[in-house]
């Protein structure tokens, strides 16, 4: 894809690993995949408040947030993230993987989840994803 | 064991009508490494007569909703026969929190039942008499109170402390490096550990205080590094007891382990005869432990886990009668076999049923449990098993070298290990060097269906106001006695908490309000960053 023209500056990801679930397997493993394919990442470690999340998220300027849920609390997760990121308005795009079932998906992205992950999504797929969601907001920034 | 060793053993035939001898050996008898089944140092199993005597315990894990609940549904297991119990907790009373709490929303009752207090204990098992079962709970970071509840049942019930039986899983480290259900940092977890180990081994003798987990092996882990880590995490409950004063052979035969199984089917039972022996090797020349029972690898296991797919489930059937046939040949004490949705969804009735099957078929069906340790003196497992003696001695002695289990945790090393491989695996699985039937190799292209939790508001929301009610009629007058004689006790580092632990729970003390006292004294643990 295009190179964003901030290109100078590499793609920064908060991994983010809300929730009691102590399951992080996945999460470090895209924490990663991501760091392998040039970005900067911040991994939150467990039972990160969304809270935490957001103002972490922007202290780092971070150029795209991801979520891991397993738990099945993924939908509450999202709305609290998204509201503290409207609160304080912050452009951040979410980028969400885990447990999620297909019915659930459209209800995500209604919300305003950029993109969802399931256990079949190979690294490369979701290495481009944060990419396209980072390119998008730096165009929306400009 | 004694009186099943007794017993004479069945004459078992193969279909043909040749004697199926229960064990094979080499003219002029058995390698020194290998020796005999039930003889030190144990590579052909810890008991002389293995399944002939009994075959496996099959351990099926479950636990749901309220307290209520679980009661009916224990009193429905016993009456079909059942003597083992075992309980699964929801992630709030794992983690130290009142139904109640902000943390708790969204969790009470969800992946295990809620147990705020005795009360709950109580009502689980009313009309259970304690001296009649055994139970297990799969309980870490809240293990000393939950024990302490089921103790104060017994002595309601009129039963003597020394007659209840059971398991804790109570094994803080591997919290730490793969499970993520810490509370308090590392050196105050190990002081609970050795706590409840120590309250046992004095005032429970029929309860199993420990089983130390492998859950490195679901986190990402080589079955070598998790043999490793999980033997290390052995090795420093051992010091730790020592260091406190505790003979060897006191304690050493009430350990127990947990490990997992995948599909490598020669790799794994290598595994476990190799472990036995390491095992068998540590306690009898590192420790000095002077009996049979301190030197043997109790091992309970299950079969699925990570080595399950969300893709095409049924396939799981397949991986989980080859994961139960390994631990069969390689003559493990206890089997928990995975159900064949359990990758994406709440077994159902039949997945759960399919899963006792496949044990059932392998002990009852098959020839593996007829003769002991079948597979021994094949050249390809007996190479295979020095082979894997190797390389998780190596690894132990370079974890011993970097100080041992207790600093590798607290300095990340084990957790950035585990996450290293985690991440090879997932490379392996995106490129196809490493085939999965369904998920990388022969795929169908057809979308799966997946069932989750979804939280029951309003039972959480009577769980809540139960402990709310409960805060309310208690004498609190006596409760608070009970907490701050524990906060102080904590806060010398020499006695035995299991006492006071005790007090407050017979105080109606809640898990959430015992745990947050020694919140006060010990902190939190700041979780690893590290990937």
């Amino acid at each position: 894809m295009a190179a964003p023209d901030k290109s100078a500056r590499k793609i920064r990801v908060l991994v983010g690993k809300p929730g009691l679930d102590g399951h992080d397997r996945g999460a470090k493993v895209v924490a990663s995949a991501l760091r392998d394919a040039g970005m900067e990442v911040i991994y939150t470690g467990l039972r990160c408040t969304p809270d935490v999340i957001v103002s972490t998220a922007i202290q780092e300027s971070c150029d795209v947030i991801g979520l891991s849920v397993l738990s099945g609390a993924h939908e509450s997760i999202a709305k609290r993230t998204l509201d503290l990121l409207q609160a304080r308005n912050a452009h951040v795009p979410i980028l969400m993987g885990g447990v999620i079932p297909p019915e659930d998906r459209e209800r995500l992205r209604a919300l305003g989840i950029g993109a969802i992950y399931g256990q079949e999504a190979t690294l490369e797929e979701i290495v481009e994803g944060v990419r396209t969601l980072a390119a998008r907001a730096w165009e929306a920034d400009k | 064991m004694a009186e099943r060793e007794k017993k004479p053993l069945p004459e078992n035939r193969t279909r043909s009508g040749t004697v199926i001898k229960p064990l094979y050996e080499p003219d002029g008898g058995p390698p020194a490494d290998v020796g005999k089944p039930g003889e030190y140092p144990f590579t052909r199993g810890i008991y002389p007569t293995m399944y002939l005597g009994k075959v496996w315990t099959m351990r099926q894990y479950a636990g749901f909703g309220t307290p209520e609940e679980t009661n009916q549904r224990f009193k429905y297991l016993l009456e079909s026969g059942q003597t083992g119990l075992s309980v699964a907790l929801d992630l709030p009373t794992q983690l130290g929190f009142d139904s109640d709490a902000p943390d708790a929303v969204g969790e009470v009752g969800k992946v295990g039942v809620a147990i705020d207090s005795l009360a709950d204990m109580e009502t689980i098992f009313q009309g259970i008499p304690l001296d009649k079962v055994s139970t297990s709970f799969t309980i870490n970071g809240t293990a000393t109170i939950l024990l302490a509840m089921y103790q104060a049942v017994a002595a309601k019930q009129g039963v003597a402390k020394e007659r209840i039986s059971g398991t804790i899983q109570n094994d803080l480290l591997k919290e730490f490096g793969a499970r993520g259900a810490w509370i308090f940092p590392i050196a105050p977890s190990m002081r609970l550990v050795v706590d409840a180990i120590q309250y046992c081994t004095e005032h429970l003798p029929r309860f199993n205080p420990i089983s130390i987990a492998s859950h490195f092996r679901d986190a990402g882990a080589t079955p070598a590094e998790e043999a490793a880590y999980t033997l290390s995490d052995g090795v420093a409950y051992v010091k730790a007891c020592v260091d406190r004063g505790m003979k060897v052979d006191a304690f050493a035969p009430r350990l127990s382990f947990f490990f997992y199984t995948y599909v490598n089917f020669f790799e794994e039972v290598a595994k476990y005869r190799a472990m036995r022996r390491i095992w068998a090797r540590l306690m009898k020349e590192t420790f000095g432990a002077e009996t049979v029972e301190s030197w043997r690898l109790r091992i309970a296991c299950v079969c699925g886990g990570h080595s399950l797919t969300k893709a095409e489930p049924l396939n799981n059937i397949a991986r989980t009668t080859i994961e139960t046939m390994a631990v069969a040949a390689a003559g493990l004490q206890s089997v928990f076999t995975a159900a064949y949705d359990e990758a994406f969804a709440i077994p159902t009735e039949l997945s759960a049923r399919t899963a006792l099957r496949v044990q059932q078929i392998v002990a009852y069906e098959t020839d593996i449990a007829k003769t002991i340790d079948p597979l021994a003196g094949s050249y390809f497992v007996e190479a295979l098993t020095d082979d894997m003696e190797k390389a998780i001695t190596t690894i132990m002695d370079d974890i011993e070298q970097k100080g041992g289990m207790v600093r590798c945790l607290e300095e990340g090393f084990i957790q950035r290990r585990i996450a290293e491989r985690a991440f090879e695996y997932q490379r392996d699985l995106d490129s196809g060097r490493v085939p999965v039937v369904g998920v990388n190799t022969f795929k169908a292209q057809e979308e799966e269906p997946i069932q989750i939790h979804r939280g029951d508001e309003a039972s959480e929301r009577a769980k809540a106001e139960g402990v709310k009610r409960l805060r309310a009629t208690r004498d609190n007058a006596a409760t608070t006695r009970a907490l701050d004689t524990l906060e102080q006790s904590a806060r010398s580092t020499t006695q035995n908490l299991m006492p006071r632990i005790y007090d407050a729970v017979m105080a109606y003390a809640t898990v959430g309000e015992i745990t947050d006292r020694l919140r006060k004294v010990f902190g939190v643990y700041t979780p690893s960053t590290v990937f």
